[in-house]
């Protein structure tokens, strides 16, 4: 835990971010975005946790973020996204859904553009819960459960699907270029299909019998079939989106609401979750076939294993780890990253070998020494 | 603690009462609310301003950094929460100090923060608001540390002065600063600070680095070398008392009288004639107390004084004869005439050992509860509170901690804190948590769920079910059945799922088709909540086994709603109507029995309710209606009887 670094930062953090780092350099990302929420003013904040013009002989990692900037955000900070290295993309709990310039040497973020009430009941505003970023494109979802589809340089909506859910959609995610999926808060997965002109799903995906909310939504990022969800009691579920509609394996992860899951963008054997119970977890996946002792009280009790027939059939080197239902076979680690849990933990964001989390205790870490 | 002992003080309300206009006012839990009363006095007839003004004491709440005071303090009072009882006593006191450091660790680092800020502020007032804060944090930190050396320490005897001097050094440090100038500079012996350095060192019992500087001085003057050598003999034999040797106190006394002597001696032989300075310290040294108090600039404040008095004369000071010295030491160092400030009562307190004083005063004198509060669940924990019992309240430390609780309740941001605050307050924590909780405002749903996972961790169900039914009325007014529905079924509130049920029958009746589809197919058990919902529920069934054209299936569904009473009689006509495409299949779906039993229901929808006030042309339909019922009914019975007759041949 020595490479954990903390910073107390005065409000309550709802989403952390890294800026993207440029695909052809190697190099850390050092520059990362925050939001607050239920503060008076909440604020979008750009921070810096590089050794910038400093001494680069050790890396000294215990140097704290540094503020670089910050705009004021109306209403609380649902979601942030970098679409791409220096526009911003937020949710807000007004409704709204804003664009934020980011200056290239990080010393200015303005706001470039609007779309306020984008999320509305007939006579409120709804909040904004979640937005996805695929350069050009920006999906929003809301409490209003409608989706909706954006291009970032034109000021038009270019696509609302009113009446997408008729609960509370909680996150959202792009599976393909024209496919997104939606999990909302009766436990229910739907893929949506932007070719179709029709305001259905293309599929619904759902934990039978459970009204389970599910709060958080990621995938693969190379096996666009799989996805993890996390919902409302901790639980971690893996779904092959080809193969029926019940997730292939549950996993109790947190005691409490599960706010964010990412996969490892560059070594998805590796993820992360976050919840209200105040842990980050760190989950190895590896397919090997010695019996880890972890397994018993986590990954093989609770796996649901399934359609293992099935996938035999399949291209053995397209079956992920994920998905090696054969529990004896495979493994699931789980690491706390945290050295204290007291408040929740909203959000994280894992890039290279560093990670960022912000809490409702009002403090950041950042772990710039991921074991990946 | 029920005596008033200091005047209250008055606080000016801008733009409120200028009319001669009474004043009425409501408690909050932090703050007060101030008003215009219509009250009207003799003459005056203007009317009252329509202004409510908020009255705050505590404005630290809102300091930002102050904020990350609040935050990291909660981290080390959860900790310390967390100390078994059982605990072996030795082990606890070593955790006890170490989190006391901890707490003042937090505040020095805030201390910090805030001075920077005050340094770099363009705004003038912005900058002594920082200051202000900054000397308050200072003399929470003196407190804290003497409280800690005095009541959680508990030094005996010996050890009790070491930590005494540390404390002083600690909050002293510009001797630090200067020594440093005086030994940077081009010519150290002639800096005019020097032997004001070198005198406070001594004072502060820093013998080693008063030697360091005096050396500079002996290598100048050769012809008084000896003298200077001599100087730095008596301050390097100087006894300290080492609490981890195997020094008793008495032997310790021994060395220390031996050496007292040896002060005395060189005094008396005027070895020291030839430098005023040296002959002062030789009198320091000595514990000759004019002299010290001469010092008085050098040292500051009395407490200083107390110090440096008792490290010359009583090295080995008891705790309970300190309050004598401390007494003694401050009317010396004030003089008989001034009056002491709030801060060194509250010091002189401590020194009496007096912890219920020293914490009624705190609570007066600082405008915030944060250090009460966690000043008293440190010094509660170390069990040195138990005597103590309020007249209202569970006990002190309770009481201190629900009002700091409830001050950060009354934050937009801070209230999460609380709970874990109100956790802990056995007695009334759990009543003004279920108070409190209910009044967060809530602008999300995922603030709601935040909020519920807060009460359902501490089985606060009475508070699930009215937030979760805010969170249905809202989405309700909002027009998102689903979503209500949703929240109704968590608040397992059955009239108010009974109430949306209608919503959805009514929209149904309207559009002629259901909305929400995605919850009403996926109700689960949770359809079982009201009657009206698992009809609903079991409605929409049958609309989707219509729609799948699995119709005996849907017929006997149908037919079981009817039967069963779940379906509402307002709507048996309209079941019956349901019925009449399956009537008219070719195939036949109601059995002979079946057939019977939807005849019965409708003879008894007819029979029973004839609503005298019913439109004409309403009643037109409805006649119609049965009609064509009892034509399909008749011709399905036929059918029906004559495909079994088949069968059974």
């Amino acid at each position: 835990m020595d490479c954990i670094s903390a910073k107390y930062i005065s409000q309550k953090i709802s989403k952390t971010r890294w800026r993207p780092v440029s695909a052809a350099s190697l190099q850390q990302p050092e520059v990362f975005a925050t939001g607050s929420w239920d503060n008076e003013n909440n604020k979008v904040s750009i921070w810096s946790v590089g050794d910038r013009g400093g001494s680069t002989l050790d890396g000294d990692l215990d140097e704290e973020p540094q503020l670089l900037c910050d705009s004021q955000h109306e209403g609380d900070v649902m979601d942030l996204q970098f679409l791409d290295q220096d526009r911003l993309v937020s949710a807000s709990s007004s409704g709204a859904v804003s664009i934020f310039k980011l200056q290239s040497d990080c010393q200015a973020l303005s706001l470039a553009h609007v779309w306020e009430r984008a999320h509305r009941c007939s006579c409120n505003n709804a909040p904004c819960t979640a937005i996805v970023c695929r350069s050009p494109e920006i999906v929003s979802v809301g409490e209003d459960g409608r989706v909706i589809l954006y291009k970032a340089d034109q000021a038009e909506v270019t696509r609302v699907i009113e009446n997408a859910d008729s609960s509370t959609i909680h996150a959202v995610t792009f599976l393909r270029t024209t496919e997104v999926l939606t999990v909302n808060s009766i436990g229910q997965l739907k893929m949506w299909d932007f070719r179709q002109q029709s305001d259905s799903p293309a599929q619904i995906l759902s934990l039978t019998g459970d009204r389970m909310p599910l709060h958080c939504v990621d995938k693969h990022p190379n096996q666009q079939h799989i996805v993890a969800t996390g919902g409302q009691d901790g639980m971690l579920c893996i779904w092959d989106v080809r193969q029926g509609n019940t997730p292939f394996s549950l996993t109790e992860a947190h005691s409490a609401e599960m706010w964010e899951v990412h996969f490892h963008p560059s070594n998805p054997n590796h993820l992360f979750t976050c919840s209200e119970d105040g842990s980050l977890l760190h989950w190895e996946s590896t397919s090997g076939s010695d019996v880890s002792t972890l397994l018993q009280k986590g990954w093989n009790s609770r796996v649901v294993s399934q359609s293992a027939l099935s996938l035999a059939g399949e291209n053995d080197s397209a079956v992920s780890a994920w998905l090696a239902g054969d529990s004896s076979k495979s493994r699931l680690e789980a690491t706390h990253m945290l050295p204290s849990q007291t408040l929740s933990v909203n959000s994280l964001d894992v890039l290279e070998q560093c990670l960022v989390c912000g809490t409702d205790g009002e403090a950041l870490y950042i772990h710039r020494q991921v074991p990946v | 603690m029920e005596e008033l002992d200091v005047e209250p003080s008055t606080t000016l309300v801008p733009a409120a009462g200028v009319l001669q206009k009474h004043l009425g006012f409501e408690w909050g839990p932090g703050d007060l609310l101030v008003y215009e009363t219509n009250y009207k006095l003799r003459g005056s007839s203007s009317a009252g301003s329509p202004l409510v003004h908020v009255v705050r004491k505590d404005e630290d709440i809102c300091s930002p950094i102050l904020r990350k005071l609040f935050n990291e303090s909660h981290l080390i009072f959860m900790g310390l929460q967390k100390i078994k009882e059982d605990a072996p006593s030795k082990n606890k006191k070593t955790q006890f100090v170490s989190i006391s450091r901890n707490y003042r660790s937090v505040i020095r680092a805030c201390m910090e923060e805030l001075q920077q800020n005050a340094v770099t502020a363009q705004d003038g007032s912005l900058a002594s608001q920082y200051g202000d804060q900054v000397s308050i944090l200072l003399a929470i930190e003196l407190i804290w540390n003497l409280c800690e050396v005095l009541f959680i320490e508990a030094a005996p005897a010996g050890s009790l002065l070491l930590h005494l001097l540390n404390w002083v050094r600690l909050h002293k440090s510009d001797v630090d600063t200067r020594a440093r100038e005086v030994l940077q500079s081009e010519n150290p012996t002639q800096h005019p600070a020097y032997w004001d350095v070198v005198t406070s060192l001594v004072l502060q019992g820093r013998m080693d680095e008063a030697r360091q500087i005096l050396s500079k001085q002996a290598s100048l003057r050769m012809e008084s070398s000896s003298v200077f050598k001599r100087m730095d003999t008596l301050l390097q034999t100087m006894p300290i008392f080492n609490p981890a040797g195997a020094q008793t106190l008495t032997e310790f006394d021994v060395k220390w009288r031996h050496w007292h002597e040896e002060c005395d001696r060189c005094l008396q032989d005027h070895t020291f004639a030839s430098s005023a300075e040296l002959e002062t310290l030789c009198k320091i040294l000595l514990g000759d107390e004019d002299v010290i108090l001469e010092q008085k600039d050098l040292m500051s404040t009395w407490y200083h004084f107390l110090v440096s008095r008792l490290l010359f004369t009583h090295p080995t000071i008891k705790p309970p004869d300190l309050h004598y010295y401390a007494q003694s030491s401050m009317n010396m160092f004030l003089g008989p005439r001034a009056t002491p400030e709030p801060l060194d009562i509250i010091l002189l307190s401590a020194f009496e050992f007096d912890l219920h004083q020293v914490i009624k005063d705190c609570s007066i004198a600082l405008n915030n509860w944060w250090f009460v509060a966690h000043l008293t669940d440190l010094l509660d924990h170390c069990k040195l509170l138990q005597s103590h019992n309020l007249h209202f309240g569970s006990n002190l430390r309770e009481f201190l901690v629900l009002e700091y609780a409830s001050g950060l309740f009354t934050h937009h941001s801070l209230w999460q804190l609380a709970v874990d605050y109100l956790d802990h307050c056995p007695e009334f924590g759990r009543v003004y948590l279920e108070l409190q909780i209910e009044r967060v405002p809530l602008d999300t749903e995922r603030k709601a769920n935040k909020v519920l996972r807060i009460c359902e961790d501490r089985q606060m169900s009475e508070q699930v079910r009215s937030i979760c039914k805010i969170m249905a009325k809202r989405a309700l007014r909002n027009n998102r059945l689903g979503s209500a529905l949703s929240w109704s079924i968590r608040a397992k509130d059955a009239a108010l799922a009974t109430l949306i049920s209608e919503r959805f029958l009514q929209d149904y009746s309207n559009k002629g088709s259901f909305t929400d589809l995605d919850v009403l197919d996926n109700l689960g058990p949770a359809m079982l909540l009201s009657d009206r919902l698992t009809f609903l529920g079991k409605y929409r069934e049958f609309h989707r086994l219509y729609g799948e054209n699995r119709f005996s299936d849907a017929a006997k569904l149908l037919l079981s709603l009817m039967m069963a009473k779940i379906a509402p009689r307002s709507l048996w006509m309209t079941l019956l109507t349901d019925a009449l495409p399956l009537l008219e299949q070719e195939e036949v779906i109601f059995t002979v029995d079946q057939t019977y039993e939807l005849m019965s229901c409708l003879e008894e929808l007819n029979s029973g309710t004839k609503d005298s006030n019913q439109m004409e042309q309403e009643e037109d339909l409805e006649s119609t209606k049965t009609e064509l019922l009892r034509v399909a009914l008749a011709r399905n019975l036929a059918t029906a009887i004559v495909k079994e007759g088949t069968i059974e041949t």
